[in-house]
């Protein structure tokens, strides 16, 4: 941005009479000329308003003020350049109980069902993000104004619950009901638009014409959204019947009901109470008090909570507005094109022209998938420059690495670019594989060197492993962190060693699944059961993805580094890669392959009866995961119990909805877990061998 | 006292054909593709950068001003103003001058001047038959009316016009380009031979200069969203000879003509970017200057012998300089036409034009095949419009250098009876 339209910026929003109005507590409130009341939301020393309790009862203040000054109308906005509100604060669920819960969320209802009876008109005018609570306070007022770049959703299904505020039936008798309860039994977010085609909000416009919209509302000049007829229709239960086991289908597709209770309870709730506001209401609190009390709930909030800590390990700005990237392979290319989405301008260099111009196609092609505008594609893009003779290498304030694992190439080209590097640039290699220390060598200034482990795809992997050695400056890796969080993803520091936290223990998933196939388990069996646990993929199609060949060469030099702990390949394996069929990448693995790498897979109902079967199978590939991951904590390649759970979970998909391996562990007692173990190493061998560090788990 | 002006490096695409549909870039896109790997070499940081200027002849309508779409998409500052010029052939080189002129009146220190030009990307024209017929349906009002206006309808209106062929028409003559090197041929009695003699070697040696890699730091790779690379001018025939370009027939006017596909320029997209830098701005970056930019100098006639701009346009920079065409150690005359370019070099030569027309007092001569486009020209490369004024610039600058020559001169015909042409000297 510029510098005048920087120094305009502040005048952006409009704020009518309240821009100039004293701060009282959450709140800023002023009457203007036209008797209009403006209050607005702006939560002190934060970028995103909350809502909260305090939010709430000074909310309820100003609604008795508003009663005895009798103005014309009321305009509910935010100050916050990011948007409206951001829901309600997560934090004050921590640690109450069901009961204070219950009243917490009563109270609440109270105030919103006060601002909803109002005399005066209320006014609601969205910019930005308005999310949860925040959209529930909106659906209060008597009408929504959005601004163009508003953003709309109800994210409370991520965290195992359903509106709570209010929002289920505020929603359902505002806006199309069949949409909002899509809206919130996906957690998507929808944009102005869609908002409004939905009933959502009544009027989309730019910023600059708030004013005028609020004016025109006031004078009845805007003509709310109806329904009438769809809130006719499904004011009769059969009609909302027939549309909740649609509801019901779609979900189990996604969420399988006993791991994820909220939408269901979501959708009871609609189907049972959708003809009545307030029987909806009652309906509500119950059941949410009920899901908050629910083990995935608690278990996502969890997750929710691993993620503001690891985007908290972040210490400041690292600095970074240019990134250079060596390599457009698969990975290159993905981290390279990640970045410029993010803002950074990249080159991305390779000595080949023909890698680059897949990278920019596999680029365009994910940056239209997430970025939607034509216009953020093209700047994106702009923004990603193919050098091919490395001239971002010294005006890079950080240069990742991602060319194949091999020392001696990494090595050569460390000693290519090293004095080519920016005074401050930091040195990232991408390395899953090779010890950091190792790579190192030779370097003149070592301290500037780090481990930045992407994670595959980059688009949707949130992880990053930010890898440090013994000769790291804390400066470098403070920096990466922060590069790390910039870049929209999760930084998890570990210490190099081999296959760091994440490969190390997925590693072991993978290769007792290929133990399990060559027993005669049915693959089929081993991958629905892993799924069924929670993990996103079965580790046999893992192996297929990742390919044959590079899950053979790091469980290789795992085995290698790590000594007998670790399964060994069967035979079969190395000849299947020497055959070249090595999974996705060549459509032929363990399972075929489509063009699409979807895997050929026979329903499991239809397997055989007395087919091989292991009442283990699960625990068989569970712990020793688990065992790496006790492994990796004693060892101090990781520090942070949360963190390595968080890692798991955005950097492999760990089911969620069980909190991370650690808090498995801990929830399912790890004296049980030990004695699972070694029974299993008395049936199968040393790699089930419990790591010592179970014993510091037991505190 | 004018300062002194410097070009000091430049980039350009690979020529792409133009293949019968829009290509894969537009202008701005290709102005980008040449002009990030450009900047990025640079010593200086792109807010050194005080004006940015791009011709361009068909610019499309989603890239008003391509100048400044292009400054901004790559990234320069948006408090850098930048204007885009549009003189026919001449755009890229009027942007070259432009920038000499502010350079060297101080006003300005380092500039990127431009051209890019998409023709693939011409747009389909409706008739004004068909426009009519819009308009008459837009204005009217009830459902009988409408109907009426529909009925209206011809379908000879479906017919577009090629909006590349009305551009490459002379709107004063209606002679097409290719019918004013008709006329020249016929004057300065041009045989299909020589013409298609010159053409093969235009071939030939863009070959020869992209084999040899004489294009390293001047055309630079351009790689495309769907991901396909562009590397090289995929114009150039090396194999061409005068055999095989005797087969073809001619275009514009058969069956007697001379001007075939084989022996005029090809229909291209592409981009040039060309840095000027004044003494100061040298200095202060550690600047190399490949060559300094001496005296330019515009000229016109009649449209329908427009192809002899080069001449008209050259001629008072040589008496300007009190110099004589011997003196000028390499020239880059654009290809539009072989017959066009044979046509100026006959004209310098011939007593009657060089001295009573042009007032060269005996300062005229031949200009020898192996100072002509030593590299190759628009046959063989291609012939982006709005482009090629630079690219012809920047390329007689690094041609100088890689030759060691001393002074050279680049010039080109312009559709509409213009010519330009600028004087360099080694730096």
């Amino acid at each position: 941005m510029g510098r005048m339209l920087s120094a305009l910026q502040d005048r952006a929003l409009e704020l009518g009479a309240a821009r100039l109005a004293e701060q009282q507590g959450n709140w800023r409130a002023a009457i203007d000329d036209d008797y209009v009341y403006w209050l607005v939301l702006d939560c002190p020393g934060k970028s995103v308003n909350t809502i909260d309790r305090d939010v709430l009862t000074e909310l309820s203040h100003h609604i008795d003020h508003i009663i005895d000054q009798k103005p014309s109308a009321v305009v509910i906005r935010s100050a916050k350049v990011a948007g409206f509100a951001a829901g309600a604060d997560i934090n004050q669920f921590v640690g109450a109980t069901t009961g204070d819960i219950r009243g917490m969320l009563k109270e609440g209802h109270l105030v919103l069902d006060r601002l909803a009876d109002l005399q005066a008109k209320t006014i609601a005018v969205i910019h930005g993000h308005c999310l949860g609570g925040g959209l529930e306070l909106a659906l209060a007022c008597d009408m929504r104004i959005a601004v163009k770049d508003a953003s709309l959703g109800f994210p409370e299904v991520m965290l195992g619950l359903h509106p709570g505020l209010g929002g289920t039936y505020r929603s359902t008798m505002k806006a199309d009901p069949v949409e909002a309860m899509t809206l919130m039994l996906t957690g998507k977010s929808i944009n102005a638009k869609k908002a409004k085609a939905i009933g959502l909000v009544d009027a989309v416009v730019e910023e600059r014409h708030v004013g005028a919209a609020v004016d025109a509302a006031l004078h009845n000049d805007i003509e709310p959204t109806s329904h009438g007829v769809k809130h006719q229709a499904f004011s009769l239960k059969p009609a909302r019947t027939l549309a909740a086991k649609q509801m019901r289908k779609k979900t189990a597709e996604k969420a399988p009901k006993d791991t994820y209770p909220a939408p269901y309870a979501l959708i009871d709730l609609w189907e049972e109470y959708g003809g009545s506001e307030q029987a909806m209401q009652e309906g509500e609190l119950s059941s949410f008090a009920k899901l908050i009390e629910s083990e995935t709930s608690r278990n996502l909030v969890r997750v929710f909570f691993l993620r503001e800590k690891m985007r908290g390990l972040r210490t400041g700005k690292s600095g970074v507005k240019h990134v250079h990237v060596i390599g457009a392979g698969a990975m290159g290319g993905e981290i390279a094109a990640w970045a410029a989405k993010q803002g950074f301008r990249v080159t991305l260099g390779d000595v080949a022209l023909k890698p680059m111009g897949k990278a920019i196609k596999a680029a365009f092609k994910m940056l239209q998938g997430v970025l939607k505008d034509p216009l953020k594609v093209r700047d994106a893009l702009d923004r990603l420059i193919p050098d091919t003779d490395g001239l971002g290498i010294s005006r890079a304030d950080i240069v990742i690495e991602a060319v194949p694992e091999k020392l001696d190439l990494k090595r050569k080209i460390y000693a290519d670019i090293e004095p080519k590097l920016k005074p401050g640039a930091i040195l990232a290699t991408n390395t899953s594989a090779l010890p950091l220390p190792d790579l190192a060598e030779g370097l003149s200034d070592p301290s500037r060197f780090v481990g930045l482990h992407f994670f595959n795809p980059v688009s949707r992997m949130q992880l990053i492993e930010i890898v440090s050695h013994d000769r790291i400056s804390e400066e470098t890796t403070s920096r990466a962190t922060n590069f790390a969080v910039e870049l929209s993803r999760l930084p998890a520091p570990v210490k190099s060693a081999p296959g760091f936290l994440v490969n190390r223990a997925l590693l072991p998933y993978m290769a007792e699944a290929l133990i399990m196939v060559d027993e005669g388990i049915p693959k089929e069996r081993i991958d629905d059961r892993a799924e069924k646990f929670g993990m996103p993929m079965g580790p046999v199609e893992l192996n297929d993805q990742v390919g044959l060949d590079v899950a053979l060469d790091v469980s290789e030099s795992l085995r290698e580094r790590l000594g007998g702990v670790f399964p060994s390949t069967p035979g079969w394996l190395k000849k299947m890669v020497e055959d070249g069929k090595l999974g996705r990448k060549t459509g032929q693995g363990l399972y075929e392959l489509d063009d699409k790498g979807k895997p050929q897979k026979k329903p499991v109902e239809s397997l055989k009866d007395g087919s091989k079967d292991d009442p283990d199978l699960i625990d068989r590939l569970i712990l020793p995961m688990l065992n790496a991951i006790v492994a990796c904590l004693r060892e101090g390649v990781i520090t942070d119990e949360d963190v390595a759970d968080g890692a798991m979970i955005f950097g492999t998909g760990f089911a969620p909805f069980r909190g991370g391996p650690i808090n498995y562990a801990k929830k399912r007692g790890v004296d049980e877990i030990v004695a699972k173990m070694n029974a299993l190493k008395e049936k199968h061998g040393e790699r089930f061998t419990p790591d010592a560090g179970w014993d510091r788990l037991r505190g | 006292m004018p300062k002194s002006v410097y070009i000091v490096d430049g980039s350009r695409t690979p020529f792409i054909k133009a293949r019968g549909k829009p290509g894969p870039f537009t202008p701005v896109d290709l102005a980008v593709q040449c002009g990030r790997p450009l900047l990025m070499r640079q010593p200086f940081p792109e807010t050194a950068i005080d004006l940015v200027i791009l011709g361009c002849v068909n610019v499309i309508a989603d890239e008003m001003n391509p100048a400044r779409v292009a400054s901004l998409r790559l990234g320069i500052s948006d408090e850098t103003p930048a204007f885009s010029v549009q003189i026919n052939c001449g755009s890229g080189m009027q942007s070259i001058d432009t920038a000499f002129r502010y350079i060297e009146r101080g006003t300005a220190d380092i500039v990127l001047a431009g051209g890019a030009e998409a023709l693939s990307h011409s747009p389909l024209v409706l008739r004004r038959g068909a426009v009519d017929w819009f308009a008459r349906l837009n204005g009217a009002k009830t459902a009988g009316q409408k109907l009426k206006a529909a009925s209206g309808l011809k379908p000879d209106y479906l017919k577009p016009v090629l909006g590349l062929e009305r551009g490459l028409t002379d709107p004063i003559t209606e002679l097409n380009m290719g019918q004013t090197a008709e006329i020249l041929a016929h004057l300065f009695d041009i045989s299909r031979r020589d013409a298609d003699t010159f053409a093969v070697e235009s071939h030939h040696r863009l070959a020869k200069a992209t084999h040899e890699g004489w294009f390293k730091d001047e055309m630079l790779p351009a790689v495309a969203q769907d991901g396909s690379v562009y590397e090289k001018d995929d114009g150039v025939r090396p194999d061409s000879d005068v055999k095989s370009l005797a087969k073809l027939k001619p275009v514009f006017e058969k069956p007697y003509g001379k001007v075939t596909p084989g022996n005029a320029s090809q229909i291209t997209d592409g981009a040039s970017w060309t840095i000027l830098a004044s003494e100061e701005a040298v200095q202060q970056h550690g600047l190399k200057p490949i060559a300094r930019i001496v005296d330019s100098e515009w000229g016109a006639l009649d449209p329908s012998i427009m192809g002899l701009g080069p001449v008209v346009s050259t001629a008072p920079i040589l008496k300007r300089q009190e110099m004589a065409v011997a003196d000028i150690d390499l020239w880059e005359i654009n290809e539009a036409f072989a017959a066009q370019v044979l046509s100026c070099v006959k004209a310098l030569d011939d007593s009657t034009i060089a001295d009573e027309v042009l007032g060269l007092n005996g300062a005229g001569g031949r200009i020898a095949m192996d100072r002509l486009n030593v590299d190759g020209g628009a046959i063989s490369l291609g012939h982006p419009v709005g482009t090629s004024g630079n690219r012809i610039t920047l390329h007689l600058a690094n041609a100088m250098k890689r030759l060691g020559k001393r002074r050279g001169i680049a010039t080109e015909c312009i559709g509409g009876g213009q010519g330009g042409a600028m004087l360099l000297e080694a730096a």
